[in-house]
């Protein structure tokens, strides 16, 4: 295999030091990335903040699902509810989880129903790269929707390659460890003629969630309990083809995941054992999804479509636990989107770009007076970018166009239009080093979900979109050395300022028990980001990479202005942020440091010590070493995670685990 | 110069790990003390109240303030100081807050349990598990607590509620008795037990009974039908029970209903929307908080009713205009001696509320910052002890 020719310890020094790295002005093609390319990185200064992970990166931090990768880049806040199987949900610069696009393989996943993607449910096993990017993806040959979110993730699953003459390539997981995980996972790709490559890709992953934690206080209380009904079974399958053809390619998916889990809860106060805490949740996902683009002269086409169906079970039994209600609820998405982007090149320096995208959405869910809604949507965007040498700028606007319909005569939202901007500029002032300013601004919004409009009693169909208003200046600085011990050197630091009104928020009726939504909120960001990226070489063996980002945020809640909490930080985001990568390779070792760190921040609008939620921070481990038996490619992984047993939540009431260890065996033909 | 770059790497590796050691132990939260009001001489028996705040489901932020009328100081959140080694303070949501003899019960509904606690103190005597419990009342020795979580029959979805008899002697649970769906609110008039079932769980099929339990066999014996999803009930001199029911958010308004005790039959309907009910004398405070589904708007009436007279005697008991700062009024509390209202104000529920003392023509006195969610309110005739 690749990683065990020293020609890839050449690759890993450089090919892994992509943490800054860009793609083209046609980000489409970073599918096409090569893995094999030991060329020297060329350093693209890209307009638009972005941060990349990328295939030998990621499977050397010890992390599981793409959630977990996500913690490392700067900028991003994760909502974790603790274990495998919990809840894990991105939040990028502080504007709300539901303000970020999640891409897979180019295609958004979509979820109408609630506007979020649990992002611990992607497991690392077939990524090939995760790129967050601020604003938007800083391409104009892209479908309507790659405009259409405050901040995108893209997760790009790995393309077929094919080493000489080779025909297939196989690779065999098997991971397992603390929680009782069982992950076993199988990845086949072949190359079914000259110009169509498949791969097939599955996992099955099941732990039982168990894990201690404990609460203790100073002069008072310690406690130890054990996270219970927190087991997961997962499977994931996925097919892809891939195919090429003059001036083009294409490539079709299709994706199935199902699982079920428990909902361990909020670890609140009770008789310690005496409820079960049994509700469960079933999952299937499936999506069927395909894209073509076809280059011809000055003119290029993307085409790329979707059908999506997601069903949700979620039962709560008092025959099995006797403290909970029974609630026996099924939601069934489905979705059809259509997209084709079509870009003009006027002359060399000038791009246009024209996309028009279709959605459909429904919702089916078996509550009382429920009210059915479908939704059909159209997006159109017209985008314009100019490159010269030193000076690049984009602008684009977005035009969003919404109608609902429900089963129940007069329950849908109004018709929806609206037309949001982005102006995007990047500036090399000095001829030689590469050194870049940049800057952008953004204005975008996100629809009420299905959840906030409809939900029988929660939902209202008065609510207006939730805006947000991004401006960012930022740098970017890139520099190799030749001679010294340190060989390359990156660096990317951005401010910015965003705005966020008529944020969507539960607001409680006249009980407890019952909610609803209203636009009501007003949160102003101010924040820094800085991420910096070293390799560094000793003497004939020794590479290291090194990445630090961090963080600062002040995002100030000033919903109302008589409030004694005007101005206060809003819950969850910390003031300090931070993460530290540290990569090691020795000959066919490799060792791994990566230590995050959460400062201070509050679980609630109200910033008093009741609120306050302690700074954590987690150290974890990881040592491989790659083995090779005759055309086999063996690697060992030992994994150690959190080892300083540190005892935190992420979310109030929702501790985290403790240290935790994970062996992996991979095999690779 | 390799080398030495290597040892620089493993010295800054060693120092990240030196820096990882966390102190673990978070503080306990100390109570805060608010001067709200002069110091003032107390004549009558009532020296101060407890107030219990509900915090939002999930977040495990219940929490104890007490007013002392002496001092005129307010102390909020004084559990933890005065219980340390109380695993997870307070718990899940209170619910209820009552005194019997000399002891506290706070009744905390998704801790399911009772926190029995010294009424000098606050210091915790005992808890006593309860599943789903919702309200406490008390007589001739036992406490009654109504529980969503009756025995579990075939059908999942039609799981009775219970009243559950318990030994304030020995703080057992002795005894448990069924009732209707989702039961919430009691009284208790001679040897009857009265509770509200509201079926809040059942939507749209709402439980519309009150159950009566005779307390020598603790059996049901009754079911009264009122209306639909009924929350409060408080018994007047007369032996008249006012029950509120909650309507359906829909078309079906909020409602206060009466039932005449020596009959067990409905007796009138008094046609004002109440969420919260208070009994001082013959006066009947409420206020409702109706929202509905249909307007998207929100109604707030604070309403007098005088149960001698068998009228409505006020429409806003609050004069000065503070009721306009007032978002969403969810404890309502009057001094039996000097007259005084007290409205909590839970605000948007995730961030301290807002407690007002008006006098009795409706003028504020004091407001202070509670804990999250101000929802339930007693007087004590003894002044809690400031030695923890």
């Amino acid at each position: 295999m690749k990683f065990i020719t020293l020609g890839v310890l050449i690759l890993l020094c450089f090919k892994s030091g992509n943490f800054l790295r860009a793609q083209n002005v046609d980000s489409t093609k970073m599918y096409h990335i090569d893995e094999v390319d030991v060329s020297a990185p060329r350093v693209r200064k890209e307009v638009i903040p972005v941060q990349i992970m990328e295939g030998k990166v990621l499977e050397k931090l010890s992390v599981h699902s793409v959630a977990d990768a996500l913690r490392y880049f700067s900028g991003v806040q994760i909502k974790d509810y603790g274990g495998i199987g919990g809840l894990k949900t991105v939040n990028i610069r502080a504007m709300g989880t539901q303000h970020v696009g999640v891409f897979y393989d180019g295609i958004e996943l979509g979820n109408a129903q609630n506007g979020t993607v649990d992002l611990g449910r992607f497991s690392l096993d077939n990524m090939e790269a995760i790129t967050l990017y601020n604003g938007q993806r800083s391409a104009i040959f892209q479908s309507a929707k790659d405009f259409g979110s405050a901040g995108s993730i893209y997760m790009t699953t790995r393309i077929p390659q094919f080493i000489g003459n080779k025909k297939h390539n196989g690779k065999f997981t098997f991971k397992t460890g603390s929680f009782g995980l069982l992950n076993p996972a199988l990845l086949w790709e072949g190359r079914l003629s000259e110009r169509i490559n498949a791969s097939f890709s599955s996992e099955y992953m099941y732990t039982t969630g168990k894990y201690k934690f404990s609460y203790r206080k100073k002069n008072g209380y310690d406690t130890t309990e054990i996270r219970r009904n927190g087991d997961v079974y997962a499977l994931r399958a996925e097919y892809g083809m891939f195919g090429r053809i003059i001036n083009g390619d294409w490539k079709a998916k299709i994706y199935f995941y199902d699982s079920e889990r428990g909902y361990p809860g909020a670890s609140v106060r009770e008789e310690p054992g005496k409820f079960k805490h049994q509700d469960r949740q079933w999952d299937t996902n499936f999506f069927l999804q395909g894209s073509f683009q076809k280059h011809l002269g000055f003119y290029s086409l993307l085409i790329n479509g979707k059908y999506a169906y997601d069903y949700l079970h979620y039962l709560s039994d008092p025959r099995l636990d006797v403290s909970t209600m029974y609630v026996n609820n099924h939601f069934r998405q489905h979705e059809v989107y259509f997209s084709s982007a079509n870009m003009f090149t006027l002359f060399p320096f000038w791009n246009i770009n024209v996309s028009v995208d279709f959605q459909w959405n429904k919702l089916n869910a078996d509550l009382v007076n429920f009210v059915y809604p479908k939704r059909y949507t159209t997006l159109v965007a017209v985008a314009s970018a100019l490159h010269f040498e030193r000076f690049k700028l984009q602008a684009n606007l977005l035009g969003t166009f919404v109608h609902e319909r429900t089963k129940v005569e007069n329950g849908a939202a109004d018709d929806m239009q609206e037309y949001t901007p982005t102006l995007v500029a990047s500036w090399q002032p000095f001829q030689t080093g590469d050194f870049n300013v940049r800057a952008f601004y953004k204005r975008i919004f996100r629809m009420p979900t299905l959840n906030d409009l409809y939900y029988t009693f929660i939902g209202n169909i008065y609510l207006k979109p939730e805006y947000t208003n991004q401006y960012n200046v930022g740098v970017t600085y890139v520099r190799v050395f030749d001679k010294r011990c340190l060989k390359r050197f990156e660096l990317q630091a951005d401010a910015y300022y965003n705005e966020v009104s008529d944020k969507i928020i539960a607001m409680p009726t006249s009980n407890q028990f019952r909610w609803t939504m209203v636009n009501l909120g007003e949160v102003e960001i101010r924040g820094v980001d800085v991420a910096l990226q070293g390799s560094w070489r000793f003497g004939q063996d020794w590479l290291f990479d090194t990445r630090v980002s961090y963080t600062y945020q002040k995002a100030q809640d000033f919903t109302k202005k008589e409030s004694p909490f005007y101005g206060d930080q809003i819950p969850y985001i910390p003031w300090h942020s931070g993460s530290l990568i540290l990569n090691g390779t020795y000959k066919s070792w490799f060792l791994n440091y990566s230590f995050i760190y959460t400062g201070e921040r509050y679980e609630a609008s109200a910033n008093i010590p009741e609120n306050r939620a302690k700074e954590w921070y987690t150290s974890d481990f990881s040592l491989s070493k790659n083995l090779s038996w005759k055309r086999v490619g063996i690697r060992l992984t030992v994994e150690l995670n959190n080892i300083f047993n540190q005892q935190y939540e992420v979310v109030q009431c929702y501790p985290m685990p403790g240290t935790n260890v994970k062996f992996i065996i991979n095999v690779a033909i | 110069m390799n080398k030495k770059g290597f040892w620089m790497f493993m010295f800054l590796l060693g120092m990240l790990l030196i820096f990882s050691c966390r102190d673990d132990d978070d503080e306990i939260i100390p109570s805060v003390v608010t001067k709200v009001t002069p110091s003032d001489s107390v004549l009558g028996p009532v020296k101060g109240f407890f107030l219990l705040n509900e915090g939002n489901m999930g977040s495990n932020k219940a929490s104890l303030d007490y007013f002392d009328y002496a001092s005129g100081e307010y102390h909020k959140n004084i559990f933890p100081e005065r219980n340390p080694n109380v695993v997870k303070e307070l718990g899940d949501v209170g619910n209820d807050i009552q005194i019997y003899g000399s002891k506290l019960y706070a009744v905390i509904n998704c801790s399911h349990l009772i926190e029995v606690m010294d009424v000098n103190t606050a210091k915790e005597i005992s808890k006593i598990t309860v599943t789903n419990c919702r309200y406490i009342v008390f007589k001739d020795g036992y406490a009654y607590v109504s529980s969503y979580a009756g025995p579990v029959l075939i059908d999942p979805n039609a799981r009775l509620g219970e009243v559950v008899k318990i030994d304030t002697a020995t703080l057992q649970v002795v005894g448990s008795c069924t009732v209707g769906y989702q039961p919430e609110e009691m009284v208790i008039v001679g040897n009857k037990l009265y509770v509200a079932n509201s079926g809040g769980y059942r939507v749209p099929n709402y439980d519309n009974t009150v159950s009566v339990i005779d307390l020598e066999t603790f059996e049901e014996i009754k079911k009264i039908t009122v209306a639909i999803n009924l929350h409060r009930m408080r018994v007047d001199r007369d032996g008249l029970i006012y029950v509120t029911s909650r309507g359906d958010y829909y078309d079906v308004h909020s409602n206060t209903y009466v039932i005449n005790s020596k009959t067990d039959m409905v007796a009138g309907t008094l046609n004002f929307p109440a969420s919260e009910l208070y009994l001082c004398g013959d006066s009947l405070y409420s206020y409702s908080t109706e929202y509905s589904k249909i307007t998207g708007k929100w109604t707030i009436n604070y309403t007098i009713y005088d149960t001698k007279m068998r009228r409505v005697v006020s429409r806003s008991f609050i004069k000065d205009g503070t009721d306009k700062l007032i978002v969403t009024p969810y404890a309502l509390a009057v001094n039996p001696e000097n007259g005084e209202i007290l409205v909590g104000d839970a605000g948007d529920y995730v961030t301290p509320g807002t407690l007002y003392c008006f006098t009795p023509r409706g003028k504020k006195k004091w407001s202070v910052q509670t804990g999250d969610i101000p929802a339930h309110i007693v007087f004590t005739t003894n002044s809690l002890q400031y030695d923890r």
